[in-house]
């Protein structure tokens, strides 16, 4: 079957397209839905688009910040209040690309794509879709889990609390070749401190899963603890439970188990 | 198959086409306008030697599904000489030897232009970055980034 | 900045050198910083089609069926392409110097012998097109063991890959199953050496990933002939190889080669041109194949990994006595140009050294691996990076500067090389005395003195008694004739009873009928060319 677009006004009717075809797609930037065309993927055969501006707002005036999920990395970028992300929206890509992904895009980025979700799962993010029933909000650790089930659902923001202060986020991206490539791994922590204790970290892992994942046991070896030696090796001890890197051009899962430890002190300890 | 119509600025000229649904960018350059300098080396986003400038900022033609250039400008290296004249970044490329099977210079001087049009004294580190998304297998980079530094204004690099 | 270092040899030296040391321009920079270089890919020819192959999931599987009636109906397709279409469907590619037989299908047909084989191909009127109809294509695979390792390949029992060379090796002379190289008598320097050192390389197969893909466009022209816009880098060879695989003559066609948007040694397979043309031929339209960039890296051929055993016996001194080396080439599926890089394996032992003991056995081994190509020095390469590595093992075996180790053991002119040819014009010593003083790398004094041409000949330029293998298997009829040779049948020659063994490398070819282009490629039949 031939590839039919639709271009939409209002996210609500693309939604509806979306969720009504097996075999339609989302375009957001297009980096995801071309590479799939070009490389011959025949189960797509309606691409959907929306020109609404909701998706492309901005809200990043007050503590929780709101991203339109047609946000493109460059533009996240250019935006001064957003500079704790700059870090993430810069390991992605080239310049190209960056100016053509999206955030909500990078959602649905197959390992080991996916950077910028790994630092939303570390700061909690909460993701608002617009499913078959209209509007929803969903934590996005239950999002990520269920990004691959169909209907596909639009995603029109993502939502996080800006991290208390500058030292709170951290993020860490590996990679064969730079400033760019893929990733071997990629590490996102949020270790808000009180009264100098670690109180509801989390700790998010990219390329060692399908999916972005958090590396919770490594949270609980930080959890009200302060961060000195023995919970940092206590946490890098941790790294790889739960996780189930895979073998790509890469890296070996071998390897990324046997290396995310050691990023994750470097990212711990604030070395560069 | 149905096809679009599609009508856009190419190198500064209106063209309009027909695309099939679902064409990227590089193609219809490529087939429809035939526009030779933009290349296919991957269709992945890998490797940037179909880069394209859109309204002045670099993008991946052949990620780019076609219809969203309706009514945009869309610059190649087909139309980055002034006539007979080279743009100083096709002049600097030739001095510094910055390309040998040449397949990723358009891609390569169309990120260069990107990023002079916005940041005319680069430094090297900000070179470096602005070719980061595209690939070259034959000249390790050094020429290239040398030959932009020369282009920028003043030819003068800054540490 | 470049230095010319006109001091060394310059007895020797006849250079007004006008050109080297200045910064040439390339007669196509001009068109590379334009966009007006051509690939093979920048012509826009009316009505052109796509073709698209289907590839084998397999390593190692019979097929036992295909069927194709769905695909034929998908909307777009022009022509479907199987084995049996294909008129000469078998085909080696340095079968055009009568070296090696048959035995890669352009189409499989009865077996797939490595994961992305082609099986079929399908001409449509669009990328998408061809993709849909290739998706519902089904084929019956028999899953078959295969082997993957070199020294598992060559074992008893072992999946026969390739039933050309059923004993998985690549065959000279017809009855050997490597090459062999022999000087001296390694076993008696190991016994005499002060230490014995035996390691283990190996190198991964590498892709070539040049930034343009491969591909071609294939035409009907204006007077029966079909003109190819080409990717690859040896025009020659592929036309060549077209006309034998389309059993034409070669005039059948006029090729045309753009620039090569990178080949590095990955563009002298003929892997696109057969079927771009024959889907011309039987659509009488343009047909384009050109891989996509998963093909490139996965299916298109990589240089061939190699693993090679390498012993050396070394005195105290430093003097290695007696170097003994085995070596796989692993070809993947099918020879394509392996059975060379074997060749030239052979004929680059022991490196640049003189070395009194010399014993080399080089296999060219047939895997279900992607079939190997030429990449930048193949078959030497690797196995320069064996011997590099282990002169500098040995040094620090013997306690000895590695730069020093390799000047004391480096050829020098009038040397007799394990080839059994005088070295001369040497420069190793040079080299590394340049190099030494380039990294401020301290070398004694004497090692400063020592010189290429000083030194050698005399005692060294004598060819040992060599011990040679015992027993060579009895003679079968005559070497091969490729169904492409067209020139005629000779009488079959009268065989001696128990030919004498041959030389180790390089030997004098048994009488060949003048053939199709034999005589000039004489690295591989050893006849000297003066």
């Amino acid at each position: 079957m031939p590839v039919t677009v639709k271009t939409f006004t209002t996210s609500g009717e693309a939604a509806a397209a979306l969720s009504s075809e097996r075999e339609a797609r989302y375009l957001g930037g297009g980096t995801l839905v071309m590479r799939a065309l070009n490389e011959g993927d025949i189960s797509i055969s309606t691409v959907v688009r929306a020109t609404d501006r909701a998706l492309t707002h901005l809200d990043v005036a007050s503590s929780r910040i709101t991203i339109g999920a047609g946000v493109t990395f460059a533009r996240v970028l250019a935006e001064r209040e957003l500079a704790f992300l700059h870090p993430v929206a810069g390991s992605i890509g080239g310049p190209a690309v960056r100016n053509m992904g999206t955030i909500g895009g990078n959602l649905f980025a197959p390992t080991p794509f996916g950077d910028f979700a790994v630092a939303l799962l570390a700061l909690d993010a909460t993701v608002s879709v617009q499913g078959g029933y209209g509007a929803r909000d969903a934590p996005i650790e239950e999002f990520l889990a269920g990004r691959d089930r169909l209907p596909r659902a639009l995603v029109l923001s993502v939502s996080c609390q800006r991290p208390s202060n500058a030292d709170a986020f951290r993020y860490r991206k590996l990679s064969r070749i730079k400033p760019k490539g893929g990733s071997v791994v990629t590490l996102a922590a949020h270790l808000p401190t009180s009264g100098g204790r670690v109180i509801g970290a989390r700790i998010a892992l990219g390329a060692m899963a399908a999916a972005p994942v958090r590396a919770k046991a490594a949270e609980r070896a930080l959890e009200g603890r302060v961060l000195d030696a023995a919970s940092v090796s206590a946490a890098v001890a941790a790294a790889t439970e739960g996780t189930s890197p895979v073998n790509d051009s890469l890296a070996s899962a071998w390897y990324r188990r046997e290396v995310v430890g050691v990023h994750l002190r470097r990212l711990l300890t604030g070395q560069v | 198959m149905a096809k679009t119509a599609l009508q856009f600025r190419h190198n500064g000229r209106d063209v309009a086409v027909f695309v099939d649904g679902g064409a990227n960018l590089l193609t219809t350059l490529r087939d429809a306008v035939g526009d030779m300098t933009p290349k296919f080396g991957c269709g992945q986003g890998g490797c940037g030697a179909c880069t394209v400038l859109i309204d002045g900022d670099a993008h991946l033609a052949c990620l780019t599904l076609a219809q969203t250039v309706e009514g945009r400008s869309v610059e190649t290296l087909g139309g980055l000489k002034d006539g007979p004249n080279l743009h100083p970044l096709q002049r600097a490329f030739m001095e510094h030897f910055a390309a040998q099977c040449g397949y990723c210079t358009p891609g390569m001087l169309m990120a260069a232009k990107a990023l002079l049009d916005h940041n005319p004294s680069p430094t090297r580190d900000e070179v470096v970055n602005a070719i980061a998304g595209n690939i070259c297998r034959c000249t390790g980079y050094e020429p290239i980034i040398n030959a932009v530094l020369a282009a920028a204004s003043g030819g003068r690099a800054r540490a | 900045m470049l230095e010319l270092r006109k001091d060394i040899f310059a007895d020797e030296r006849d250079d007004n050198l006008k050109e080297i040391g200045k910064g040439t321009q390339r007669q196509d920079m001009l068109g590379h910083v334009t966009g007006a270089s051509t690939y093979f890919n920048d012509h826009q020819l009316q009505g052109m089609l796509h073709l698209k192959v289907l590839r084998s999931p397999h390593a190692h599987a019979r097929i036992r069926h295909i069927d194709t009636a769905e695909a034929e109906r998908s909307s777009g397709v022009r022509r479907l392409i199987r084995g049996a279409d294909v008129p000469r469907n078998l085909n080696t590619l340095l079968s055009l110097i009568n070296f090696g037989k048959d035995d890669e299908p352009t189409l499989a047909v009865d077996k797939v012998r490595y994961k992305g084989e082609p099986v079929l191909a399908i001409v449509a009127d669009s990328h998408r097109e061809a993709f849909e109809a290739i998706g519902k294509v089904r084929v019956d695979y028999e899953s078959l063991p295969a082997v993957f390792d070199v020294e598992e390949a060559l074992k008893a029992g072992a999946p026969v890959v390739n039933e050309t060379y059923p004993k998985n090796t690549f065959t000279y002379y017809d009855i050997y199953d490597h090459q062999k190289l022999r000087f001296g008598d390694v076993e008696r320097g190991f016994a005499s050496a002060d230490h014995v050192l035996e390691q283990r390389y190996q190198m991964s197969p590498i892709e070539h990933a040049p930034t343009e893909t491969n591909g071609s466009i294939a035409a009907p022209d204006t007077n029966g002939r079909y003109v190819v816009y080409t990717s690859t880098q040896a025009l020659f060879f592929s036309l060549d190889t077209c006309a034998k695989i389309l059993d034409v003559p070669s005039n059948t066609f006029h090729f045309i080669g753009g620039t090569v948007g990178g080949g590095f040694g990955g563009k002298v397979d003929t892997l696109t041109e057969p079927l771009a043309i024959l889907g011309a031929m039987l659509t009488g339209r343009p047909v384009r194949y050109i891989f996509g960039r998963e093909e490139e890296m996965q299916y298109g051929p990589p240089r061939g990994a190699e693993r090679i055993y390498l012993k050396d016996g070394v005195m105290r001194d430093g003097r290695i006595v007696a170097r003994k080396v085995r070596a796989y080439f692993d070809s993947g599926a099918y020879t394509r140009l392996s059975s060379y890089a074997a060749v030239k394996c052979a004929a680059h032992l022991p490196g640049p050294y003189t070395i009194p003991n010399v014993y080399g056995d080089i296999y060219c081994v047939f895997t279900n691996r992607t079939p190997a190509t030429a990449m930048r020095g193949f078959g030497v390469t690797a196995m320069d990076f064996a011997i590099e590595c282990q002169m500098d093992k040995l040094a620090h075996l013997v306690g000895m500067d590695p730069m020093e180790f390799r000047i004391l053991n480096a050829y020098r002119d009038g040397d007799m090389k394990a080839h059994r040819r005088e070295a001369k014009n040497t420069a190793l010593i040079e080299c590394v005395q340049v190099a030494a003083e380039k990294a401020k790398w301290p070398l004694r004094e004497e090692f400063k003195r020592m010189s290429s041409r000083k030194d050698g000949g005399g005692p060294r330029a004598a060819v040992p008694a060599t011990t040679v293998d015992s027993l060579a298997p009895a003679r079968p009829s005559g070497q091969q004739r490729t169904p492409y040779d067209r020139a005629p049948q000779p009488a079959a020659e009268p065989q001696p009873p128990n030919p004498a063994p041959p030389p180790p490398v390089s030997p004098t070819p048994a009488p060949q009928p003048a053939s199709h282009g034999a005589i000039r490629f004489s690295s591989v039949f050893g006849s000297r060319r003066r």
